[in-house]
């Protein structure tokens, strides 16, 4: 299995299918029996506004899978990216950016995934965080309802240095966000952080692994999303705390909300200690909203629908919280508050 | 104001309310004692619109609004306002920020203006020191952690802001302290006016030499047995429900 294989071959049998563990939820070679064409190339003048804009920050355009390759943030820089992948047509196409961030240096990344493909496509970020360096990744995903789409983030931090991310999508037909994180301890910290709002027959899985390699370090995550009509999430996350990486500190939630019956959540949270003294703990709920807090709601005047936005916002609301920057954060509120009210 | 002909009701295959019929004219306060399990909070419920709670047969009209055909909040709109036995929790919404989407929901509903958060707040500040209520509980998710007193406060305060027509009040007393309930009932008599009527349920005189109701009602079995003036509290605390539990 090798998606970027498959892609660059046109070769479906090398697509991630059911078979392997990590996929079976989110199973592409059964969904595609043959390869798209590559994506034509698309210009990059012609591309609206995005949900960042008017933000600090320099932009930068993946468009059908080609953009910048290379970033390099200097030691002791502050910077914020504006990173918008642009996905159009029915073809295929991957792209890989580089991101060093240098030590001690601050990164704001806000990210976009904006829609109108309905092809394949697989869009990689790898990111190094040198010595106490921090960068703090702020992801939203409005996706052609017929997309298929992988978003992998493979970060590798030194010491000291801190991971923020927050995730936000509406799903795709087939959408995967893996997040990869070797986590070094001594001092490093990782909050990794998602929310997934779903209706019709979207799917979105949100998959990571943070591996702990060394002692006392912090990993943080808290996973909260909606499904409706017959849509599908899909949770995996993976803590590995290695030999030696004594004193790890692991927390993990993953809280979500079936308001349908046809709707599914399918969650995996996995734990491996091979530390000692470590503090790990999960957490995980599926639910529907109460009936009788809604009758209550209801009871002072909120019509339904309202009353059924009013608690979704709050509980998905809560991890919007837990970003760092606060310009950022509004418009995610915003971004997500626009997507709960939708369905109502 | 609010009139009730022959209700019946039931709750999944039992029937609760048998024919339930009771006046209460503009501008009245009326109690409804009886014994645990009469009925008392399953009539609150169905006035309100509770799903589940299935009317049979019978009437139910608020100033000649047929209530039933209406959603629960089509009922709260016109001015129906329940304050809960058991109030709910609503986790993550701060109060004020519920009291007022309510607020403007019924608003709206009406055809009114909605209320601007500046006059909102400072509404909401006059009626929570009216209650003696800490303003920085009201920035807390609705209910959340509160002691069962101070969601019984709560309530009255929603109903002080909300300002609805006719109130049911279901054991609003119980888990008050005695400060509190001089407090609450205090708060409770100041709603009181001619075009606003309330059904007061409680189990405890104390709460009536506060709220000093125009006609006492027993429930029994689905049924109003007996009506009588504010002396009839003072007579059931004596003597009890045995003879309407007999008569029922
Ligand atoms: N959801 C339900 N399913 C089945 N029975 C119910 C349900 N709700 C209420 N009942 C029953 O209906 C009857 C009336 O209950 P209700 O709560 O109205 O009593 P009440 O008069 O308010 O009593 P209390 O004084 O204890 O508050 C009780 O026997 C109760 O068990
Ligand atoms: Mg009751």
């Amino acid at each position: 299995m090798n998606l970027d294989e498959a892609i660059r071959l046109r070769d479906p049998t090398r697509l991630p299918s059911r078979r392997d563990e990590d996929w079976r939820w989110t199973d592409l070679r059964g969904l595609l029996r043959t390869l798209p064409e590559p994506s034509q190339p698309l210009p990059t003048d012609a591309i609206g506004p995005g949900p960042f804009d008017g933000l600090a920050g320099e932009v930068l355009i993946v468009a059908n899978g080609s953009g910048p390759e290379e970033i390099r943030i200097g030691e002791g820089e502050t910077r914020t990216l504006v990173l918008r992948h642009i996905s159009r047509g029915d073809g295929a196409h991957t792209s890989r950016l580089r991101i060093d961030v240098g030590p001690s240096a601050r990164l704001t990344l806000l990210e976009s995934h904006e829609g109108g493909g309905a092809g394949l496509s697989l869009l990689g970020v790898d990111l190094q965080l040198g010595a106490d360096s921090a960068c703090e990744r702020l992801v939203v995903a409005d996706m052609d309802p017929d997309a298929v789409a992988v978003v992998e983030l493979d970060a590798r931090l030194a010491a000291g240095a801190g991971l923020s991310q927050t995730l936000l999508t509406t799903g795709a037909r087939r959408q995967r966000f893996e997040t990869r994180v070797r986590h070094p301890g001594q001092g490093a910290q990782v909050r990794l952080d998602g929310v997934y709002v779903l209706r019709e027959r979207r799917h979105a899985d949100l998959t990571s692994s943070v591996r702990h390699e060394g002692p006392g370090g912090r990993t943080d995550q808290l996973a909260r999303g909606m499904v409706d009509d017959q849509a599908r999430a899909v949770f995996q996350g993976r803590i590995i705390v290695q030999e030696g990486a004594d004193g790890t500190d692991a927390r993990m939630a993953h809280n979500a909300l079936i308001l349908s019956d046809r709707a599914e959540v399918d969650a995996r949270p996995e734990l491996e200690i091979y530390a000692d003294d470590v503090a790990c703990a999960h957490g995980a709920t599926v639910g529907a909203l109460d009936d009788e807090v809604l009758f209550y709601m209801r009871q002072r005047g909120l019509p339904e629908g309202e009353a059924r936005s009013l608690l979704v916002a709050s509980f998905l609301g809560e991890v919007i919280d837990r970003v760092g920057s606060p310009e950022a954060a509004e418009r995610m509120r915003s971004w997500l508050q626009a997507r709960i009210g939708a369905g109502d | 104001m609010l009139s009730l002909r022959n209700l019946h009701a039931r709750v999944g295959e039992r029937e609760i309310l048998k024919g339930l019929s009771l006046e209460v004219p503009a501008g009245e306060v009326h109690a409804v004692m009886g014994p645990n399990g009469a009925g008392k909070s399953t009539l609150s419920y169905v006035l309100t619109g509770r799903p589940g709670y299935e009317v049979t047969e019978g009437a139910a009209e608020l100033d000649g609004v047929d209530l039933l055909g209406l959603e629960a909040n089509e009922r709260a709109a016109q001015g129906l306002f329940l304050s809960f036995q058991y109030p709910l929790e609503i986790p993550g919404v701060p109060a004020l920020t519920f009291i007022r989407t309510a607020l403007n929901a019924q608003r709206r509903a009406r055809g009114e203006a909605e209320m601007s958060a500046p006059d909102f707040l400072k509404r909401a500040r006059a009626c929570a020191a009216d209650l003696r209520m800490d303003f920085d509980m009201l920035k807390r998710p609705l209910n959340v952690g509160f002691s069962g007193g101070e969601k019984k406060r709560m309530e009255v305060l929603q109903m002080a802001l909300l300002s609805p027509r006719f109130m049911i009040l279901d054991e609003t007393d119980s888990g008050l302290d005695i400060d509190a309930l001089r407090i609450v009932s205090e708060g409770v008599n100041a709603l009181r006016a001619p075009d606003r009527s309330m059904l007061v349920i409680t189990h405890y005189q104390r709460l009536l030499d506060y709220i000093r109701p125009d006609r006492v009602h027993v429930l029994a079995d689905g049924r109003i047995v007996a009506s009588g003036g504010p002396e009839m509290a003072l007579e059931l605390e004596r003597e009890g429900y045995d003879k309407y539990a007999r008569a029922a």
